[in-house]
């Protein structure tokens, strides 16, 4: 038995005698699960336990260094970890911007008593980070954010607002970006800086979208004391850290629409739900523009997880990343707005519902989803955005 | 399925870049039409890709061929198509060859295609006629018993490299209405048969067709290939796989068209500016950038599904040539667009390109139709 192979067999034995019982074949997802920190609410004990057990053998943040909470795993030992995990069909003990996010990028530019005081209580669950970058006046342009630290010789003061904070009203702690330097170039005057969400002067708002309700929220900073060991990496060097973070965002954006495919719900594939509500003559949907625009947006659903496929199929191969996977993006959103836009006329008139009788759950939620989904293609980079990137990365056209 | 290209596979494609460059440049599709070419491709180049082992590359090689699959055919494909080379595999290698290779009939695979693998035969597929428009099963030839024989009557249009065949595969209705799937046959009928007439077509491509019109053309039982009366399933079979093969055609086509039109961006200068700094024309450029992506990911897993089997076979054709169809009619009708007044003129290279989306885009069926195919394979 080779030494990948004791491993497994010692993760599934562990796991037999650990992952309790009722959480087997309720794998979550990224956005459902075990977000902790400090005012999380327990759903059930299980959930409690498995994270207390996870996090003591270092399971919630498996390839972090043992000594900050992490399990110490190799790139193959985790990927073994994550299959027997999904072979049990068990949710991640704990998620969130922590592990995902501000974890990964303390370990790559954080100081040593930045890692030992954030990262254990990440990986315990202890600590529940937000993302504090854009601003109601830096969107697309987020190097033009003004959000103020101003040297007060021991600490910064922070003054500014941040916005599309997701659950900032749920979150412990927040890692903004600050302006340190208003004189300088605007990328080179911007900290990274880590803000406890507690200190006296922040405050949140939720913001209603036209969807109803959503995770974003309005941070203000006000006269914000922020201690300056809580500079990540270097002063006025903060672009550099947001860069390598944002890159890693959108990849994560762009995965989560690839799978596309597959409306689900009750009434079943998209083709079935077509037929439900528009009738079909000879197994054939009756409605013959909508047949054509159903068979599109399945085709091109195929082609884009096809071009996931390549590549991914051309990572494991060792091969460069290509240039294809610059068109995520952009292509997954539009396609998934396409797809959102469809089930609304599929709905027919049962699609312009909010609330109440009359409708039924489904169609409710085809209706808030179709909203949602037109964010897509601004969040996460806008697609204008995505096109000059790629009109200058991928085909070198002149400023 | 793998979407990734073998180590043979990328030497394959540099070999086939190499050849092209060195022997079939774009300018050969003009010289060949302004000469008004007697064969319209070179039969010395076609001689040599068969020594080179292209042209029976997916033939067994107790034919003489390589026995290797459509994912290698389709690496050859595209490189021939970024110069619109016009030699026929199309309809030797994919239409007439494969429609002998899948009948199961030894004697006339025998016969035909070890000379098609050295490059010695041309075949030719007649099967579309007037009315047919996309759909195969449209047949209204008739081929009736005639003693111990058949006796073919009709006139096939369009069929590709129809003047210069050697040999003619038929699809002619031994049975059945005019649009049934049942009471196809297929005969394998030689050049030069009493009855048989051909007549050269001009295509706005410049590729090579032909009128074919069967005046009571005698064959004997032994020209059946296949199974009589069921001819449906290997025509179908067949022209699925001629289809992925056009989609890897046009794939190398549109590449080429949008690699034109792309260094035209960066060098073509008004205004003190090179137009490929202007906006609208960056997002025009990376719209079409995005389709010729999903483009290759289809041709990639329709030819591995051939060589795989697949039963998604049907559903990966259908996503290749509609994806193909609309990708290279918008990056020609881009390029055209893109490289301004001179972009209308015969003089430059776009057109050609743009010829040839449109005449690929309506062969084997246009992206509507396999749209309709793909919603019937889905059930709907």
């Amino acid at each position: 038995m080779s030494e990948l192979e004791r491993f497994r067999s010692d993760v599934r034995d562990w796991l037999e005698k650990n992952a309790p019982a009722e959480l087997r074949g309720r794998p979550g997802s990224e956005l459902e699960g075990v977000w902790g920190g400090r005012r999380w609410k327990w759903e059930n004990a299980a959930q409690k336990l498995w994270l207390e057990r996870c996090a003591e053998r270092g399971y919630t943040a498996p390839s972090w260094p043992r000594e900050y909470g992490g399990g110490g795993l190799s790139r193959e030992e985790a990927k073994v970890l994550a299959e027997e995990l999904r072979r049990l069909k068990l949710p991640p003990p704990v998620i969130g911007f922590g592990l995902t996010m501000i974890g990964p990028t303390l370990l790559a530019f954080g100081d040593e008593e930045q890692k030992r005081e954030h990262l254990p209580r990440i990986s315990r669950g202890e600590i529940r980070w937000c993302q504090g970058y854009s601003e109601p006046g830096a969107g697309s342009d987020l190097a033009g954010l003004q959000t103020r630290a101003a040297d007060a010789g021991d600490h910064y003061v922070v003054n500014g607002t941040k916005v599309w904070t997701s659950y900032a009203d749920k979150a412990d702690w927040i890692f903004a970006l600050v302006r340190t330097d208003p004189a300088a170039k605007k990328q080179e005057g911007i900290t990274f800086l880590l803000i406890d969400m507690e200190t006296p002067g922040v405050s949140v708002r939720p913001i209603k979208l036209i969807s109803g309700s959503s995770p974003f929220c309005e941070t203000h900073f006000t006269d914000v004391r922020v201690p300056k060991k809580n500079v990540v990496h270097k002063v006025n060097a903060g672009w550099t850290v947001a860069k390598a973070l944002l890159g890693h965002e959108r990849t994560m954006v762009a995965e989560a629409f690839g799978s596309g495919g597959g409306a689900g719900g009750k009434r079943g594939t998209l083709g079935e739900r077509a037929k439900f509500h528009l009738g079909s003559e000879n197994g054939r949907l009756a409605d013959g523009v909508l047949r054509d625009q159903l068979a599109q947006l399945e085709m091109d659903t195929h082609a884009f997880a096809l071009t996931l496929q390549r590549a991914r199929d051309a990572a494991k191969a060792g091969h460069q990343p290509g240039p294809e996977s610059s068109i995520f993006k952009v292509y997954g959103t539009e396609v998934n707005m396409r797809r959102q836009e469809l089930l609304v006329r599929i709905a027919g008139p049962q699609g312009l519902g909010w609330e109440g009788p009359g409708f039924d759950p489904e169609e409710l939620a085809t209706t808030r989803d179709w909203l949602r989904s037109r964010g897509n293609s601004i969040e996460g980079g806008t697609s204008e955005v995505q096109r000059n990137v790629i009109a200058k990365r991928v085909l070198g056209l002149p400023d | 399925m793998e979407l990734i290209r073998t180590e043979d596979q990328e030497l394959i494609a540099k070999t086939t870049a190499d050849f092209v460059s060195e022997k079939s440049p774009i300018a050969r599709v003009r010289q060949l039409r302004d000469a008004n070419d007697p064969v319209g491709y070179s039969r010395a180049l076609w001689k040599e890709m068969a020594e080179l082992g292209w042209v029976g590359l997916v033939f067994p090689d107790s034919f003489g061929g390589a026995g290797l699959g459509f994912a290698e055919l389709a690496v050859v494909l595209e490189e021939l198509g970024r110069t619109l080379a016009p030699e026929p595999f199309l309809s030797t290698v994919l239409l007439g060859g494969q429609a002998l290779l899948l009948a199961g009939d030894e004697a006339a695979a025998k016969a035909w295609l070890p000379r098609v693998c050295k490059g010695d035969a041309i075949l030719a597929l007649a099967q579309q006629e007037a009315r047919s428009r996309f759909d195969i099963d449209a047949v209204e030839t008739r081929a009736e018993r005639s003693g111990t024989g058949f006796r073919i009557r009709g006139e096939m249009i369009r069929v590709l490299d129809g003047y210069v065949a050697d040999a003619f595969v038929v699809v002619a209705r031994t049975s059945g209405g005019p649009r049934d799937a049942e009471g196809l046959t297929l005969f394998l009928v030689p050049k030069g048969a009493r009855g048989l007439e051909v007549t050269r077509q001009t295509r706005v491509d410049g590729r090579n067709a032909a009128l074919v019109k069967l005046d009571g053309v005698e064959v004997g039982a032994d020209a059946v290939v296949g199974a009589p009366d069921a001819g449906h399933a290997l025509l179908s079979r067949a022209i699925d796989r001629a289809t992925v093969g056009l989609a890897a055609e046009m794939l190398g086509g549109m590449e080429q068209a949008f690699a034109l039109t792309v260094a035209h961006l960066k060098h073509r200068q008004q205004f003190g500016v090179p137009i490929g700094s202007f906006q609208a024309l960056k997002h025009r450029a990376a719209n079409v950038y995005i389709e010729l992506e999903l483009v290759k990911s289809a041709v990639m897993a329709a030819a591995r599904a051939v060589d795989a089997d697949d039963p998604e076979l049907p559903k990966l054709v259908s996503l290749a040539k509609a994806r193909a169809s609309d990708a290279y009619v918008l990056a020609t009708n881009e390029g055209v667009q893109m490289f301004g007044g001179v972009g209308m003129t015969d003089e430059y290279d776009i057109g050609f390109y743009m010829k040839r989306a449109r005449a690929a885009e309506l062969t084997f069926g246009d992206a509507a139709f396999h749209r309709a195919r793909w919603a019937s394979l889905s059930g709907y």
